[in-house]
């Protein structure tokens, strides 16, 4: 399906991660979300960027409008090429961090969107996909 | 750059070239001899039109983002950082680099005599080459005015202690805009110092104008709340809009053990009490 807009962010210093939540609420709100709903996609936005910043040393983010069947929606794809995740299963749990984290970025995230994908090789990187539909 | 005259015509009228271009800038309405003085403006032009002379005999391309362009485009940050400290605004500088063009137009004319084609070529390619190098000084303006203002910004965030006294033994202090992670940490070191120094007994922290808490955040709170504990002061989260709520909630993040109020106004009575003052009614809602 292709998407109605899309645009690509780079996201290499905090202050990039400012403007991909920024991006991710005009977006959202392009997309008619609720409150609620911009504000769970814009929290989503600002864990994954931060994990592509901090762990995947820096990447980009692609902002993507969607229609489907009448239904509008917003897709991030988060991208580094960074170390890669060893074990998805375990940095999905609840807690795990290797850093100083909370360790509910990635779990919490998935719990924030309608739709969550994680791809990631070790030594090349990692891709993470989220979706929103009103 | 195949089949351009430009670099032959600017070796052969060199000095000619300089003289043509000066004598426009200083007739030029936009003239600026109160902030440059005309010495300096003529050093500036020899040395643009030296380094467009060898950077165009060189290039592959008018694509002034390539290396052959390096040197000029150097120098043109390097003219566009001065004036911009002097006071010129962006447009003013852009046009010493397209105020170049009708006297190479002139010349180029020249040169071709009566070959229309090759005059034409040319003209498009000097036009091409000068308004990007044009565009690029307006580029450097913004990127130097950016630089000020984040410094300014710095600066006022060193400066300002949030943290207000509201009563003796009470301290509150407004979280507003941002919180990336450098303002939080300094905001919530600054409530920690006030703690020490007034030996406050109750904190309040008023997330009302934060739009996003996410892991971060949450994670900077819990260690100021935890912390300010360690030193006798008990905390209260106020401000936590139900969207916030609602995302907190399903990140994970547990706030069990934080006391939260709805409103600032619910959280002050509720440390005034803590403090022993008695409360008639409730303070008004800002
Ligand atoms: N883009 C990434 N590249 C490499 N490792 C990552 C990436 N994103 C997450 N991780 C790993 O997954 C763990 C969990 O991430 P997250 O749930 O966001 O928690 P936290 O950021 O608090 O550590 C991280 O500690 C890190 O080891
Ligand atoms: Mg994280």
């Amino acid at each position: 399906m292709p998407a109605l807009k899309d645009e690509m962010l780079p996201i290499r210093a905090d202050s990039d991660i400012v403007l991909v939540r920024q991006a991710a609420r005009s977006w959202s709100i392009d997309a008619g979300f609720s409150l609620v709903e911009q504000t769970k996609m814009v929290t989503a936005a600002s864990e994954l960027a931060r994990n592509t910043l901090v762990y995947g040393g820096g990447g980009t983010v692609r902002l993507e409008a969607l229609e489907e069947n009448g239904r509008r929606g917003l897709r991030l794809t988060f991208e580094d090429r960074g170390p890669g995740i060893p074990d998805l299963e375990l940095a999905l749990r609840d807690g795990f961090s290797t850093g100083t984290g909370l360790g509910l970025g990635l779990s919490g995230s998935r719990r924030l969107v309608n739709e969550f994908s994680i791809e990631s090789q070790r030594g090349e990187g990692t891709r993470v996909v989220i979706a929103r539909w009103r | 750059m195949e089949g351009t005259k430009i670099p032959e015509v600017i070796e052969r009228h060199q000095t000619a070239l300089l003289d043509d271009w000066m004598k426009q800038q200083l007739a030029a309405s936009t003239l600026r001899s109160d902030l440059l003085p005309s010495a300096e403006l003529r050093e500036q032009s020899r040395e643009f039109l030296e380094l467009l002379r060898q950077a165009s005999r060189q290039a592959g391309s008018t694509d002034v983002a390539a290396p052959a362009w390096q040197p000029l485009r150097d120098m043109l940050t390097r003219v566009s950082r001065s004036r911009g400290e002097q006071g010129f605004s962006p447009s003013e500088t852009a046009t010493f680099v397209f105020s170049f063009k009708q006297p190479l137009f002139s010349r180029l004319a020249e040169a071709y005599g009566g070959d229309a084609k090759g005059l034409a070529w040319d003209t498009w390619l000097a036009t091409a080459i000068l308004d990007q190098l044009g565009l690029f000084t307006t580029e450097v303006h913004q990127k130097a005015r950016e630089a000020v203002i984040m410094r300014q910004q710095q600066e006022m965030l060193e400066l300002s202690t949030p943290v207000v006294k509201v009563w003796d033994g009470v301290l509150a202090l407004p979280l507003i805009g941002t919180l990336d992670s450098a303002r939080t940490q300094v905001v919530m070191e600054s409530l920690l110092q006030r703690i020490v120094e007034t030996g406050a007994e109750v904190a309040i922290i008023d997330i009302t104008g934060v739009a996003t808490v996410d892991t971060l955040v949450a994670q900077h709170l819990i260690k100021t709340i935890t912390a300010a504990r360690l030193m006798g002061a008990d905390c209260i989260v106020s401000g936590i809009r139900p969207q916030i709520a609602a995302t907190i909630v399903h990140l994970g993040v547990d706030l069990t053990g934080v006391v939260t109020k709805a409103s600032l106004a619910d959280a002050l009575t509720h440390a005034l009490q803590r403090v022993g003052v008695s409360v008639n009614g409730r303070p008004a809602r800002a």
